[in-house]
């Protein structure tokens, strides 16, 4: 393999500066500006104001929402997307063409459409509501809606992660364990998880960001009852649209903190995908 | 562990991958299953290790029904031609996992573990290496690990596919003789996949030739050398010349000089394709002599011996192996005289006459 260094060339004259400074420009206008408006807005009260903010029972029936619908959404598509990349990269099939497209159509979507087939399927006029309405069960303006809208927009997240990662290794190591006596789990635990651990480490961290934030397709299912179904990317929408800006912009520092952890965390794990790929003692 | 398999029958689709497969491996043989590509090889390579199911025929080791197994119930040690090591582990933790995955009461203890993992790096001859991960480790390294790996459980049958393919000739050729030396050790019957005609016959006690599915021969390689059974497997096993003859009672004659035919064993009489290897060849520049006449075109190689390629009046082109002393005497543009020691009828009892007929060129023509 190259070495990085040598990978990407050194360039001599202004060039390099000017593209890098515009870079740093653009960046610092259309990330660095609007998060530092978010930070200078939920303090612009103090401290106290602030804090005040997560006192509220909306506040914190949002977050405990928030958190709720992660917890369902993520190990969800976790197993699905174990399941879909397990397939796809370890067996042949007809129509597996057509299974990866679907897994990626999420992603070139809007989420309003994502939240609407739920609407469509299980509202008060689509197909099933009628009979869901006879057994009782609330799903769209309710908790159950907000999952599934959540779920069909972090699908494709973890299967993607693990397909490219799990084809390029291919079967031969599980047929391996096989054959020395290892049973389906075993193999997969021992064999095929460490094997993935960082991949899917990270495709679960982009999933649970995806989760927390989505704001398209849960505001078309959620019908925002405050303290009920608002997520706290609803609860900063309705805190915004009644002129509380300390408090939308105080509840926005949340998601904004945890996009920055998110991050953080991200950046290891490349480093770790990236020394997994190629040598490796870890 | 004595391995019968009897009418095994496999098809991908519409390709039968083989049909009708029987042989038997004595206990502790070391047995090769030689053919180009396609010829099913790995196949049965794969029904044994359980990762295929035959459509029909039976397998057993020792009497047991193997069939009825599943992969991981068989105790079959596999060798890839791509390692196949598990990357995220040590070579010791590689080599133990096969004994790490028993359930708890047939698993030895870990001392017991570890002992049997410095034996099996001490066979291997990668002392040492124990502690490193399969990335750090050199492609001969890393398949000594992995046969190493497939001991450790004491397989019933120790199965190669390839192993030696993607490694460069120097490495290839010392693991190959070391294998033999292990298998001896080890005494486990031994079956090796390879497309590799000389490492087969180097290495097997006996090769199971294979060519579309079906079993040419089998036999010690001395007796594929000697009593190829069909023209495949000659053909298969090195170089050949081909030239047309006229059979009678078992003698093939071509222009200046008749020989016995060894394969089949019961030749038609009449007109066909006789093949002989360029070492069973012989040229003679006497004026006596008799023979093909031919033309020599070229002389090649170095070392010890020397290919001359010849040309016949009829256009057929020959190779004749010679050492390098009597090959001094010939010369390119040099008329001489071809005679070859044994030939093999290419289609069976001349059943496919080639077109060309053998044309009796005027000997003066020759001479001159």
């Amino acid at each position: 393999m190259i070495p990085r260094e040598l990978q990407t060339r050194a360039i001599n004259g202004p060039v390099p500066a000017i593209l890098l400074a515009l870079t740093l420009a653009w960046l610092a206008l259309i990330i660095g500006a609007p998060l530092a408006t978010v930070l200078v807005e939920a303090f612009s009260k103090g401290l106290d104001t602030f804090l005040a903010t997560f006192g509220e029972p909306d506040a914190l029936a949002a977050i405990r929402l928030t958190l709720l619908v992660a917890a369902i959404a993520v190990p969800l598509n976790c197993a699905f997307g174990l399941a879909a990349a397990w397939s796809i990269a370890k067996f042949e099939f007809q129509g597996k063409a057509l299974l990866l497209t679907l897994i990626d159509l999420p992603l070139s979507m809007s989420p309003v459409v994502s939240g609407l087939v739920w609407v469509l399927l299980f509202g008060a006029r689509g197909w099933f509501g009628h009979d869901l309405d006879i057994l009782g069960i609330k799903v769209i303006f309710a908790v159950p809606g907000i999952v599934l809208g959540t779920i069909i927009v972090t699908v494709p997240l973890i299967a993607r992660e693990l397909i490219p990662l799990m084809a390029e290794q291919g079967a031969d190591e599980e047929l391996a364990a096989t054959t020395l006596g290892a049973g389906g789990w075993t193999a997969f635990r021992r064999v095929t998880l460490p094997n993935i651990r960082w991949a899917l480490l990270h495709g679960v961290l982009l999933c649970n960001a995806r989760a927390m934030g989505e704001f398209g397709a849960v505001s078309v299912l959620s019908g925002h009852i405050r303290g009920l179904t608002n997520t706290l990317p609803l609860h900063v929408e309705a805190l915004y649209n009644d002129y509380d800006f300390v408090g939308a912009f105080s509840a926005a520092t949340l998601l904004a903190g945890l996009a920055i952890v998110t991050l953080v965390v991200k950046t290891v794990l490349e480093q770790l995908i990236r020394a997994g790929a190629t040598a490796k003692p870890s | 562990m004595t391995l019968t398999i009897d009418g095994v029958y496999k098809q991908f689709g519409k390709f039968p991958a083989l049909t009708s497969v029987s042989l038997e491996a004595r206990d502790g043989e070391f047995l090769s299953l030689l053919g180009p590509s396609g010829s099913g090889k790995t196949t049965l390579l794969r029904v044994l290790a359980g990762l295929d199911k035959p459509d029909h025929g039976c397998v057993y080791l020792d009497g047991v029904d193997f069939l009825a197994l599943s992969a991981r119930e068989r105790r079959v040690g596999l060798v890839f031609q791509q390692y196949a090591l598990f990357r995220h582990m040590t070579v010791a933790k590689n080599i133990a996992f096969g004994l790490e995955v028993r359930p708890r009461r047939s698993r030895p203890s870990a001392a017991a573990i570890k002992q049997r993992v410095e034996e099996l790096l001490a066979l291997t001859q990668i002392e040492g290496l124990g502690g490193r991960y399969p990335a750090q480790l050199s492609g001969g390294q890393r398949q000594r690990v992995a046969v190493a790996r497939a001991l450790a459980v004491e397989p019933q049958l120790l199965l190669l596919d390839e192993p030696f393919g993607a490694l460069d000739a120097k490495v290839r050729k010392e693991l190959r003789d070391e294998l033999r030396l292990i298998h001896d050790a080890t005494g486990v019957t031994t079956i090796l996949v390879t497309h590799d005609q000389e490492e087969a016959m180097a290495l097997a006690d006996r090769v199971v030739l294979m060519n579309q599915g079906r079993i040419e021969q089998i036999g010690t390689p001395a007796e594929l050398d000697t009593a190829p059974a069909t023209p495949f497997v000659f053909t298969f096993l090195g170089e050949v010349n081909r030239l047309p003859c006229e059979v009678h009672a078992a003698v093939a004659r071509f222009e200046g000089f008749a020989t016995p035919v060894i394969t089949p064993a019961d030749p038609v009489d009449g007109r066909g394709e006789a093949l002989f290897r360029p070492d069973d060849t012989r040229l003679d520049a006497g004026p006596h002599a008799e023979g093909l006449p031919v033309r020599i075109l070229e002389i090649r190689g170095r070392g010890s011996v020397r290919q001359i390629e010849c040309q016949a009046l009829s256009g057929h082109r020959l190779t004749a192996e010679v050492a390098e002393a009597p090959a001094a005497q010939f010369e390119v543009g040099q008329r001489v005289r071809l005679t070859a020691r044994r030939v093999v009828l290419s289609a069976p009892g001349g059943a496919k006459p080639t077109p060309t007929p053998v044309a009796a060129p005027p000997l003066a023509q020759i001479a001159s």
